[in-house]
């Protein structure tokens, strides 16, 4: 295949970045999205060119690390899949690709395609997780008793890799789904009801001091999510801030 | 938003109920009107609240798109938007902008006028007035035009915004389907009963 990318080319977080061309050829179908870019980059090193920065760590749609905005889409055209498992069948011999990377003032840049997403970690750290006593007496998750259905609720939720997509795909450059993914895990299980309240409360708080937008449920994050992480959770941790305000 | 869009969704309910009234019986329709005119319940209650809703919605609606457009400072050189979201959810802005440019000429047609009866030229009460006002306001072509395309970006606004609301309040669960059905047939089949009713009042004159 022959291909013409057009790809963000930043040197750093204060510089004006602008897209270049750049034509690629014998391009296998067979080829991950990030195979084709590594090709790509082999070419530009040879030639003496700054190779394109881009994210990228287990190449199995696991790790949340590849971030591209490809074609106007977060992870490409595909549904379900990461740019990692992105492959290069999905595009036609001839085409000219836009590259771009995920855009969000909480998201800046670092570097191309490279962008900063420890917004993400810092909403975690105000209230995704669980207090649990590790001193040696902790008591065996398995023997509490958990209805099926909140169980593989939480699963759901859980199984958010955090990539941003959801962030990039939203034309507010809202983060809900991500947050309401992390909230619903504990919501939804006994070890993270105790927590609940403040959960909720303080996730939201650091979601919307990060600059994220509002959430008006386009239901594009739904769509982009590489996991399928459902609206549903969206629903959930909105009943969830809601009462938690009514209880303060 | 998800408050302030119900409760006008019940208005509008309210609202459209009242003038489908005028297509069988002018009788129906000016007693109807005079009772929401005359009311004090209605005039010194509701009708503060309602503008006050009015207000709140459109308010926080341009709100919420500054804060959102702010939120994305350099925007993409190629963005699909339509390849995961309808057209109405990402253009509430535009249909909303339509919907209060509307509501500007229906409070200059109807909501001044009525003022103007009552509080500033104090003329005599007539039960009767409502429905001649209704038809004459419906002679012109123009406006009626501009009514038929006012409600049609309301039915787009409401595609989205009247089942939206349910989901900013919570709720997504297994009546959510229904839900959206109900919510889309109200979005089309209200805004189509107030262009019939429009159009059989312009047609009607002739």
């Amino acid at each position: 295949m022959k291909l013409t990318l057009k790809i963000w080319r930043q040197a750093n977080a204060q510089a004006p970045g602008k897209m270049v061309t750049y034509p690629i050829d014998n391009v296998s179908p067979d080829m991950s999205f990030l195979e084709m870019m590594d090709v790509l980059n082999e070419q530009l090193i040879q030639k003496g060119d700054d190779p394109v920065a881009f994210d990228h760590d287990c190449r199995e749609g696991i790790c949340g690390m590849c971030s591209m905005f490809i074609n106007g889409e977060a992870h490409g055209p595909d549904r379900l899949v990461t740019t990692c498992q992105l492959h290069m069948r999905k595009f036609k011999d001839g085409d000219t690709i836009t590259i771009e990377p995920f855009r969000a003032n909480a998201f800046p840049v670092i570097k191309d395609l490279a962008v900063d997403r420890s917004a993400f970690d810092r909403i975690q750290q105000a209230g995704g997780f669980v207090s649990v006593n590790t001193s040696g007496n902790t008591q065996d998750a398995n023997a509490i008793p958990i209805d099926k259905h909140d169980a593989d609720r939480a699963f759901d939720a859980a199984t958010c890799i955090g990539c941003g997509a959801c962030v990039a795909t939203c034309k507010n450059a809202s983060a809900m789904l991500f947050v309401s993914a992390k909230v619903s895990q504990y919501a939804l299980l006994p070890q993270g009801k105790v927590e609940a309240t403040d959960r909720v409360l303080n996730m939201v708080k650091q979601m919307d001091s990060e600059g994220f937008g509002n959430c008006t449920n386009t239901g594009a994050c739904e769509v982009e999510c590489p996991k399928g992480i459902s609206l549903e959770n969206i629903a959930r941790m909105n009943r969830e801030y809601l009462s938690a305000s009514i209880k303060g | 938003m998800a408050l302030s869009g119900l409760f006008l969704v019940v208005f509008l309910f309210q609202h459209f109920t009242i003038n489908f009234s005028s297509v069988f019986s002018a009788k129906t329709f000016n007693s109807l009107s005079h009772f929401m005119g005359t009311n004090p319940l209605v005039q010194f209650v509701l009708q503060p609240v309602l503008i006050f809703g009015v207000i709140y919605h459109f308010v926080m609606g341009f709100v919420l798109e500054i804060q959102n457009r702010g939120a994305r400072a350099t925007k993409y050189g190629s963005y699909n938007g339509g390849a995961n979201a309808s057209w109405m959810s990402r253009n509430m802005i535009l249909s909303g902008i339509v919907i209060l440019s509307f509501l500007g000429l229906h409070f200059y047609d109807f909501w001044v006028p009525e003022i103007n009866h009552k509080y500033i030229e104090v003329l005599p009460e007539d039960p009767n007035r409502y429905y001649e006002e209704l038809v004459h306001k419906f002679h012109s072509p123009v406006r009626v035009g501009i009514y038929v395309l006012s409600f049609v970006f309301l039915s787009l606004h409401l595609l989205h915004g009247f089942n939206s609301s349910f989901q900013s309040l919570g709720v997504n669960n297994k009546y959510s389907v229904t839900i959206q059905k109900l919510t889309r047939a109200f979005a089309i089949l209200i805004p189509l009963g107030f262009i019939f009713i429009a159009l059989y009042h312009h047609l009607n004159a002739f």
